[in-house]
């Protein structure tokens, strides 16, 4: 087995618990084909580790540091520091989550610690946009047990402006996935006039009533905390003026939904 | 909440603590007019606690289902000249400082320079204690490696057992006089008389305690005759009922055990000022049998059984710990008396004993939301996830309570300490981690370790820097590597440790002969049968206490040492002294590379957490299975309360970063602010100490409210708790809280004033808090920022 691939991972963080089931442990992998507008991880763009400067404080005192984002981890790096936390996973049915960025633009290294993961007795979980080819989707999805898989616009034209990429390998991507016995939720992002519209729901409405037996859609208002990070990053932010999503909105729209999964969650 | 239970709790909770004299006064008529020197010391105890019960002034609340007041009114708070005997400037100091003050007026000031301060000046417990401790000890108080519980308050830390639900004064007494026939026929010695006279000295106690309830029976008699509410009325009826038959006989409903526990507590607070007061232990165990009759006889309403635990609560939020003062005061700066309710865990058969008034009692908790009683939950793999969950949604409105016990461990503790497997499971947590055998042990804490007060000692080669005297055992050269510092060390520890010990062992004496507590060893198992008292190790298990304070600092301390001085050789031994005394001053940087980039305690790091096994090892070797006078042996424990702060204090810089004088670490949680793996990592570390080995640890998190937002999150946080307890953590409790509030509180106290937060083993108003203390509750690292 080649363990010595190497992937590219901006954050590893713990007790994280809007990523799947129970306790997990995530895994951010850099980069991504998407540029999503409304994206709060623009750190994830790119598929190379990038600099940020960081003020690092004691007191008064203080320390301008550039702290690099992305660092080159082996799989077995990765499942070391993963295997610890089994305890929490055991009692909460929890267990690591691949994310990213777009894992899948990974996916030797997703597959080699997802491998590893399995053979520890970890559940596994990758959460996508699903923009890969259907040959590495189809690779990690043998030791995937469960995808977080986004949908996000419906009409094409509309997919392309908002993220840069048309929808259709998503989509072609998922009708396939269906058949593989992998389990599966949908996550939408609510972003007002933008994904939240009537048109666009129903769109999504009928993609996702080709899943029979869907177990759950979580429901991802935005949030604002990324504006920050595009003025670090010194990239342009086109909802630098959005507000927080509006709760009642998103309850709204839960309602909606009404059985078209076993569960439907505001917020994951 | 009732209209009656809230104007009580409102009462309770607007009512100032104050100085109360009365019984100061009342302790010295007996001794000065009426002591027969010819009574044995027991006795003459005895007769002075008769003294008090009978003449002390009773008060009866408007609308109380509950009676009985340690002072002459709620929050009244005595003293116990007998022990420690505050001078005029103390009094002032108690009034007029800002942080638990208890108002102190012209008539108790007077009461004090006329009657109590001229009588017992020079004969106070307290003169005694400091009399008989040698120059060794004494520097070693004064330099703050250690403090002395019992300098200001008797020992304490006993929980009753259901024993004492079960049993009536009248049966002890019948107990008393078996014991005494049987000691009459043995051959008369020294030995059968002072058993004799202890014996006589509890049975004056238990007469003494049924009289005073009768008392309460009388005043009630005269106010029924004015109410005029028929209402009212039936319930005075009722209540002068209760006060006739208990404490003397054995309760019969859940009304009565409340009120006999109550008068026990009373009588146990008032005879002596332990420390912990006293606590009914597992009350929803204690509870049930009476609960279960009155619902099935139809006796008791599940809405009477929650107005009259309503009331119950409202009585221990009356009693404020008594006032403390210099370092008592520092160690332990609250109002709160460490009475700890213990709710679920196992029955005495090994099975679930969560019970439906388990969940009642939660529920009192969570409305009346008062500072005292305290409130914990213990966990057993038996128990349900429904009750873990629900207790949870009362700590997730931030009041810090309840917090979270493994039951498991706890039993573990017990028996691997030679309890019976009953006693243990009878067992508990009590204070504020403190594992004991409710009903049948004396686990009396001696006072808090200041682990790296020694580790500062041992840097600068036995010097204690704060006055460059020689206060360890002086060491000739700088060590050449860790491992020779940390033997360095190590002998210090040892050291200190024999000073502590070698003094406790001298108070244990000096308790067990000028002040037994005859009453509280009517109820502790097996005094009576021992014709023991209880300070003289008289119960059938007497463990006492060290607790050790800072492990999360001395691990990274260890750690940057191992790191900056021996490993990247950034600085000399010589050269890290002169940084730490001059404060980092123009050592920003230094300082800064110490904080960011060593390896810290909680991150699940070996590099780090390797020390702080070392550091446990080495301080429980040193402590634990050493006999005690009372004929018990010393163990560990690790918990602070407040005395982190005060430990802080009297330490210069330290090589993790820490400035001089700014607070340890609390319990075991990591440095306040330097966990940022998270809360997996935090209880990782923390599991590579040997809980089991210790009487309780304390493990502080703080997560911010979204952790807490609908049953999904509980559960996580439930499987969190579950799986800490799957790798034997004794304790964990939740701070759950975010810092802006915090903030805004210390800027606008008057906005908060509702605001709970946990400490370090108990919840308090954080508006009662030392600034430094606030400052420190903001800075513990906030899980889950995003």
């Amino acid at each position: 087995m080649d363990t010595q691939i190497k992937g590219l991972v901006y954050d590893i963080r713990s007790f994280s618990v809007n990523d799947g089931p129970g306790i997990r442990k995530t895994v951010f992998l850099k980069g991504c084909p998407l540029r999503c507008s409304w994206c709060h991880n623009p750190e994830s763009f790119s598929f190379k580790p990038l600099k940020w400067i960081k003020d690092e404080k004691t007191g008064t005192f203080s320390v301008t540091k550039t702290e690099i984002i992305g660092n080159f981890y082996t799989a077995d790096e990765i499942v070391e520091e993963v295997v610890a936390d089994i305890p929490f996973f055991e009692q909460s049915s929890g267990g690591i989550t691949l994310s990213g960025g777009e894992p899948l633009s990974q996916a030797e290294f997703v597959y080699q610690v997802l491998l590893r993961s399995q053979q520890n007795g970890i559940h596994t979980c990758v959460d996508t946009s699903g923009f890969a080819p259907w040959k590495d989707m189809e690779k990690v999805a043998g030791v995937t047990d469960l995808f977080l898989y986004d949908l996000k616009l419906a009409d094409p034209d509309l997919h392309k402006k908002h993220t840069g990429k048309d929808n259709q390998i998503i989509i072609e991507n998922l009708m396939k996935l269906r058949f593989l016995k992998c389990d599966l939720h949908i996550r939408i992002p609510l972003v007002e006039g933008i994904t939240d519209t009537t048109d666009n729901l129903d769109g999504l409405k009928k993609i996702i009533e080709k899943l029979p037996g869907l177990k759950r859609i979580d429901l991802l208002p935005y949030h604002t905390i990324a504006r920050m990070k595009y003025r670090r990053l010194n990239l342009p932010y086109d909802l630098e003026e959005m507000p927080e999503y509006p709760l009642e909105k998103a309850e709204k729209i839960l309602q909606s939904f009404g059985s078209a999964a076993e569960m439907v969650t505001v917020g994951g | 909440m009732n209209p009656r239970i809230k104007i009580l709790r409102e009462k309770s909770l607007k009512a100032h603590p104050s100085l109360s004299a009365e019984r100061a006064l009342l302790i010295t008529e007996f001794y000065r007019d009426r002591l027969d020197a010819s009574d044995a010391v027991p006795v003459q105890r005895a007769k002075s606690f008769e003294y008090i019960l009978k003449n002390k002034s009773l008060y009866l609340g408007k609308d109380e289902l509950i009676v009985g007041e340690r002072g002459p009114h709620p929050k009244a708070t005595p003293t116990y000249p007998e022990i420690c005997l505050h001078s005029i400037e103390d009094l002032d100091i108690i009034h007029s400082r800002t942080k638990v003050s208890f108002f102190v007026d012209e008539k108790t000031r007077d009461a004090y320079q006329n009657i109590i301060i001229p009588f017992w000046k020079g004969k106070t417990q307290r003169a005694r204690l400091f009399g008989a401790m040698n120059d060794e000890w004494k520097q070693a108080y004064d330099a703050g490696i250690f403090t002395e519980f019992q300098e200001q308050r008797a020992p304490g830390h006993t929980v009753a057992g259901k024993k004492i639900f079960e049993t009536g004064m009248r049966d002890y007494i019948s107990r008393i006089e078996t014991i005494e026939l049987h000691i009459q026929q043995q051959n008369p010695s020294a030995e059968t008389q002072a058993k004799l006279a202890q014996l006589e000295a509890m049975r004056i106690s238990a007469g003494a305690i049924i009289a005073f309830a009768r008392r309460h029976a009388e005043a009630l008699e005269v106010q029924i005759k004015s109410e005029t509410d028929p209402h009212r009325q039936d319930e005075l009826a009722e209540m002068i009922a209760i006060c006739h038959r208990v404490p003397e006989n054995a309760p019969r409903n859940f009304h009565e055990a409340l009120q006999h526990y109550w008068f026990i507590h009373l009588g146990v607070i008032t005879e002596l000022n332990p420390w912990d007061s006293f606590c009914p232990g597992r009350l929803d165990q204690n509870l049930y049998p009476f609960y279960r009759e009155g619902i099935e006889r139809g006796t008791l309403t599940r809405e009477r059984a929650r107005e009259l635990l309503q009331a119950f609560w409202i009585k221990f939020n009356n009693h404020p710990s008594p006032p403390k003062m210099g370092v008592t005061a520092k160690e332990s700066n609250t109002y709160t008396d460490f009475s700890l309710i213990n709710l679920g865990g196992l029955k005495e058969d090994g099975s679930n004993a969560v019970n439906e008034l388990s969940f009642l009692i939660l529920d009192v908790i969570e409305e009346m939301r008062l500072l005292q009683p305290s409130s914990m939950v213990q966990i057993s793999k038996k128990n349900p996830d429904q009750f873990v969950k629900r207790a949870l949604q009362i700590t997730k409105t931030g009041f810090g309570q309840p917090s979270f016990f493994n039951t498991d461990v706890i039993i573990q503790q017990l028996l691997s300490q030679g309890k019976s497997l009953t006693d243990a499971r009878n067992g508990g947590a009590s204070g504020c981690v403190e594992t004991g055998a409710f009903g049948t042990e004396a686990y009396t804490l001696s006072g808090y370790f200041n682990l790296n007060k020694v580790l500062e000692i041992t840097l600068h080669r036995g010097i204690n820097p704060e006055n460059g005297k020689l206060t360890g055992l002086p060491i000739e050269k700088d060590p050449m590597d860790q491992e020779e510092l940390y033997k360095n060390f190590e002998k210090q520890l040892q050291h200190f440790i024999d000073i502590k010990i070698k003094g406790n062992n001298i108070i244990e004496k000096l308790y067990a002969e000028n002040l037994p507590v005859p009453f509280l060893s009517l109820i502790v198992d097996d005094c009576i049968i021992n014709a023991r008292d209880y300070n003289a190790g008289g119960a059938r298990y007497n463990t006492s206490y060290i607790q050790g304070v800072g492990l999360g600092s001395i691990t990274d301390n260890l750690s940057a040492i191992k790191k900056w001085v021996f490993d990247e050789k950034l600085l000399s031994m010589d050269e890290l002294r002169e940084v730490l005394s001059g404060n980092f001053e123009g050592h920003e940087k230094l300082r800064h590379r110490l904080i960011h980039d060593t390896p810290h305690w909680g991150n699940n790091d070996d590099k780090a957490d390797r020390f702080a096994v070392d550091v446990f090892n080495s301080f429980y070797n040193s402590v634990n299975g050493r006999p005690t006078y009372r004929g018990g042996v010393f163990r560990i424990n690790m918990l602070p309360t407040t005395c982190h702060v005060y430990f802080g204090e009297r330490i210069g810089a330290m090589p993790d970063g820490r400035l001089a004088g700014e607070p340890l670490s609390e319990g075991i949680s990591p440095v306040q602010g330097c966990d940022i793996n998270g809360p997996t990592a935090v209880v990782l570390s923390a599991a590579k100490i040997d809980h089991i080995k210790t009487g309780g640890t304390l493990l502080n998190q703080k997560f911010a409210p979204e952790f807490f937002k609908n049953d999904e999150a509980l559960q996580k946080i439930c499987d969190y708790i579950r799986a800490w307890f799957r790798l034997d953590g004794h304790h964990i409790q939740f701070n759950v809280i975010n810092a802006e509030t915090l903030k805004d509180a210390q800027k606008h106290p008057e906005k908060h004033r509702d605001l709970i937060v946990r400490v370090a083993g108990y919840s308090d108003y954080f508006n009662d808090l030392g600034e430094s203390l606030q400052n420190e509750i903001i800075k513990r690292t906030q899980h889950g920022k995003f």
